[in-house]
């Protein structure tokens, strides 16, 4: 119980000073329990992995994580993004290694320094972004890199990859190209791959992330039977009902700590949440209370698919105001960047409507028939920093300056206008306090922070009237992501309607007046800032395609009835939910006055308090306990989780 | 018997694009985009020139060693000169993850200058190349006129292709180097030794490029200044790639086409048919032409296996995260 949170790992750096000592526990109980079982077994666990730690630069990933994988189970690895769960696995699968700690397989220290190493410890990691040759058939991908010493012959490989896949029940043809595949097909190809190389022991990550729920109970039936025959079976997710259909165990990581490691069958997803998503940290963030909101942009309906031809936005609704800012929160791939995206007109929903309030002439505008550029010219600006950072927004090779100019290049006569753009770049400089040698030089150069605040710093300058910033703290040190924090501030202040995607619930819980939770692709609850609960919204982010859709009717009163402190859920499927949502969308309505609106301190720590009073039961989750009533909203969900199970 | 002259000489000169193609296929199979061809033909072309010069000395009627020795060595001599190249190519494309396509056009000029050097010094010993071009046709070429126009290397250059069309098809190997070509990472993933790969095939293909160099020089125009013109077979070559959608055994027939293109301004008049030099020069370009036409074809078709390999010319490095 300890200084555990200074080990944190979060790509949006919190200001550590400021997490109490001693409130995220270890959750060693029930490891203890099952070591006293270690002692009786005799045979040893097909994988051990002791004390591992890694660092990334700054950022720890994982500090002396301890995971047990017994022969012949499933064993879920649970937690948020950027818990440390993919770079815990990848040095079991041989792309990274470990800093610190030791690795068993089958009671054997081994050494795994490469994808090599592990298939020769019979470990084989499917990963979540496949690994395929295109233009190759199944079963030539399959083949590919085996040295098994036998002749290489097509046909032969062709009818193994038959005999692998009839004894699991996949569907597929060996001869197949992947590029006519669909994805889970590839996925089978990638899980084949595996097991022609003779793996017993098999790491999934996030299998299902790209999977319809058919495709996943069919992945599934198969991994049930590949645990019948004895291999080892670990499934990375953030899917709480997955983890209660196919696992025997969860193991549950939290910013890069092992936290806790319980039996499936006496977990709750309410339970396995709070272990998630852990306690609430108090940021010192100003949050302002917004004052002269008007509507700004109003989203109905919104649908769209994938690429792939998967559901990324479905039905979404919801409305946001100018002067306030709206946090977006969901696990990665949710639908975050096609919603921003549709919005900047930049991706094109199959349905919907998105109606702009232009604040010049406050005539309603529908962006869906406007290009980029016009619903630029409207005030509205999008900066995404993308996982590379540089992506998408900024050219790297170019400097400050330059990129500064690609918002100005329209303006000018045959030769462009370097001046205005300068100064801007000049007081980007000054004011957002960029470190850089000069404005020529290329903004690939420069830190991590200092691209993130030109790139925000040139959307805000455009003096926008609906900004959307996504992850715009991504990767950033303490300090920087605070100057962010208060240039969204200032910007809500001055009237702008801010959007903000974000990854950290804490950061989201801390700056926004209202968070908006969407769950693939679905809004699944719009909750006040000041009064919802890191539980609540990471309930929101995860919870099941069942509880989806029957919380219409009874999750949400649920949570309304059971506790007055808890963040009001919003439906928006449902029929008086348009008006409740406008009526909390307002702080200045009558109803939210009445709801006293405390510091932001205040009202963080409310919940804080409510679970310390029953601690023990809500974070160690002993096998048997009753899930606490005083905890925020914690009312047994069982009958939901069942059903999704069913 | 003008029709025939005309086919033998267009399949003769077509082997010249055929090896210069079939080395670049090798290559561009490893993902490496080699726009240095031109002057790795050279460069074997003067390679194999010099060998030749070593053993057959100006003014000796007959040389110390037997014929099929000489032009074995010369072969040889040939094969490391490109392949020289070919591993300065790899060294600044895999190695040091230079530009593909400035390294490229900068072994071009760098390897077409290197090959004017290396001639003009041989100019002064006065290699005897009609004596050298017999060499390399059968001993029992003077049969029929066939063979008299289709030396030893013209079944060299189409064996090799052949060959190279079952390895990258039917083996491990070829599975491998096609796997780095379309995608490195997924090869390194695999297992498979990536930079190994693209040096092996870089190195060899460029060997066999510079044969189409030899061969240019010594089998089909069998005359000195030729040197001054493989820089354009070269080209033709690297286009030649693209006709065959990559696939060596419809090079064999592509080379032949080219072959046949490239020389028909020449023959005209032969036919009966009156132009001026202009036109002649105007018609040899005719492989460009269809070239473009292929590209045009396959790109409206868009079928994904008639596409160059996914990641020519993209330097690979293991990203360390």
């Amino acid at each position: 119980m300890e200084k555990a949170a200074m080990h944190t790992n979060q790509p949006q750096d919190l200001p550590r000073e400021d997490i109490p000592q001693g409130d995220i526990p270890q959750g060693d109980l029930p490891r203890e329990d099952f070591s006293q079982e270690e002692l009786l077994q005799e045979e040893p666990l097909a994988l051990e992995l002791r004390g591992i730690t890694k660092t990334f630069g700054t950022i720890r990933a994982n500090y002396k994580v301890d995971l047990d994988l017994r022969h012949g189970e499933i064993l879920a690895l649970l937690g948020e993004n950027g818990s440390g769960k993919t770079t815990l696995m990848n040095m079991v699968a041989g792309i990274y290694y470990p800093d610190e700690g030791q690795i068993f397989v089958d009671g054997k220290e081994v050494v795994i320094s490469s994808p090599k190493d592990a298939f020769k410890y019979k470990i084989g990691m499917i990963h979540q972004h496949f690994k395929l040759v295109d233009l190759f058939s199944a079963a030539e991908n399959i083949v590919l890199g085996v040295k098994d010493g036998a002749k290489y012959n097509i046909k032969e490989v062709n009818e193994r990859v038959r005999q692998i896949a009839e004894r699991y029940g996949f569907v597929i043809d060996p001869k197949e190209k992947i590029h006519e595949m669909s994805v889970s097909q590839k996925q089978t190809v990638e899980i084949l791959k595996v097991l022609y190389r003779g793996a017993d022991i098999l790491i999934l990550d996030e299998p299902t992330a790209v999977l319809t729920p058919q495709e996943t109970s069919k992945l599934f039936a198969v991994l049930r039977k590949m645990k019948e025959d004895g291999k080892s079976i670990i499934i990375i997710t953030h899917k709480l009902h997955e983890v209660l259909a196919i696992s025997d165990r969860v193991a549950v990581l939290r910013k890069g700590l092992h936290v806790a490691t319980v039996d499936t069958a006496s977990s709750t997803e309410s339970s396995l949440t709070e272990q998630m998503v852990g306690q609430k940290i108090t940021l010192n963030i100003d949050r302002s209370e917004p004052h002269n909101v008007v509507e700004r942009l109003t989203v109905k309906g919104l649908s769209g698919v994938n690429e792939e031809g998967l559901k990324v936005l479905d039905d979404v609704t919801f409305t946001a105001y100018g002067g306030e800012i709206l946090g977006i929160a969901g696990i990665a791939g949710s639908g975050q960047r096609e919603l921003l995206e549709a919005i900047a007109g930049i991706y094109n929903p199959s349905e919907g409507e998105i109606v702009y309030r232009d604040p010049r002439t406050g005539a309603a505008v529908n962006l869906r028939k406007k290009t980029p550029l016009q619903i630029r010219d409207l005030g509205v600006r999008l900066s995404f920093v993308p996982e590379d950072r540089l992506g998408m927004g900024l050219v790297g090779s170019m400097d400050i300056t330059d990129n500064v100019m690609l918002r100005s290049y329209r303006s000018g006569f045959v030769l462009l206008n370097r001046t205005d753009p300068k100064k801007l770049a000049e007081e980007i400089v000054r004011d957002l306090e960029v470190a850089t040698p000069n404005l020529n030089t290329p903004v690939r150069r420069l830190s991590g922070g200092n691209v993130q605040k030109v790139l925000v710093g040139r959307e805000i300058a455009s003096a926008p009237s609906l900004l959307m910033a996504a992850y715009p703290v991504r990767g950033l040190d303490i300090n920087s992501s605070y100057a962010i924090y208060n240039l969204l501030n200032e910007q809500k202040e001055r009237g702008v309607a801010v959007i903000f995607v974000g990854e950290d619930l804490d950061v989201l819980l801390a700056l926004c007046d209202r968070i908006l939770v969407i769950n693939s692709g679905r809004v699944t609850g719009i909750v006040d800032g000041r009064t919802a609960t890191k539980e609540g919204v990471g309930f929101l982010m995860t919870k099941s395609e069942m509880i989806r859709d029957a919380d219409a009717d009874a999750a949400a009163p649920r949570f309304e009835g059971s506790d007055p402190e808890a963040p009001r859920f919003e439906n928006p499927g449902s029929a008086d939910s348009a008006a409740a949502q406008a009526e909390q969308a307002n702080p200045a309505a009558p109803a939210e006055q009445a709801n006293p609106a405390a510091p932001a301190d205040n009202a963080s720590d409310a919940p804080l308090t409510a679970l310390s009073n029953a601690p023990s039961n809500v974070l160690s989750n002993a096998p048997g306990d009753p899930a606490p009533d005083s905890a925020t909203h914690t009312t047994p969900h069982n009958d939901f989780t069942e059903g999704g199970n069913a | 018997m003008t029709v025939l002259d005309f086919l033998l000489s267009a399949l003769a000169i077509g082997v010249t694009f055929l090896y210069g193609s079939t080395g670049e296929i090798i290559t561009e199979k490893a993902g490496h985009l080699n726009l240095g061809i031109p002057g790795i033909m050279g460069i074997g072309a003067a390679c194999g020139c010099a060998a030749l010069n070593v053993m057959i000395p100006a003014g000796t009627s007959s040389p110390a060693l037997p014929p099929w020795l000489i032009v074995i060595i010369a072969l040889l001599a040939t094969v490391a000169g490109g392949g020289l190249m070919g591993l300065l190519y790899s060294f600044l494309a895999v190695t040091l993850r230079s530009n593909q396509n400035v390294t490229g056009l900068a072994m071009t000029i760098f390897g077409t200058g290197l090959t004017k050097f290396i001639f003009t010094g041989l100019e002064s010993k006065g290699v005897s190349y009609i004596k050298a071009k017999t060499y390399f046709r059968f001993p029992f070429a003077s049969s029929t006129t066939a063979l008299q126009y289709c030396g030893v290397m013209v079944f060299l250059g189409i064996a090799i292709a052949i060959v190279s069309s079952i390895i990258l098809t039917r083996t491990r190997g070829g599975l491998h180097l096609r796997a780095v070509g379309e995608s490195p990472a997924t090869a390194d993933a695999a297992g498979i030794n990536v930079t190994r790969y693209k040096y092996l095939a870089t190195i060899i293909g460029s060997g066999i490029a510079g044969l189409g160099g030899l061969f240019y020089v010594i089998d089909y125009a069998g005359s000195q200044e030729a040197y001054l013109t493989v820089e354009a077979m070269g080209w033709l070559s690297v286009a030649l790639v693209i006709f065959s959608l990559w696939r060596p055994y419809i090079s064999i027939f592509g080379s032949f086409v080219f072959g046949a293109l490239f020389i028909l301004g020449a023959y005209l008049p032969s036919f009966g048919l009156k132009i001026d030099v202009a036109t002649s020069n105007l018609i040899k370009t005719l492989p460009y032409v269809v070239t473009i036409v292929v590209l045009i074809i396959t790109s409206i078709r868009n079928r994904r296996e008639n596409q160059p390999p996914a990641s020519l010319g993209v330097s690979y490095f293991r990203e360390d995260r």
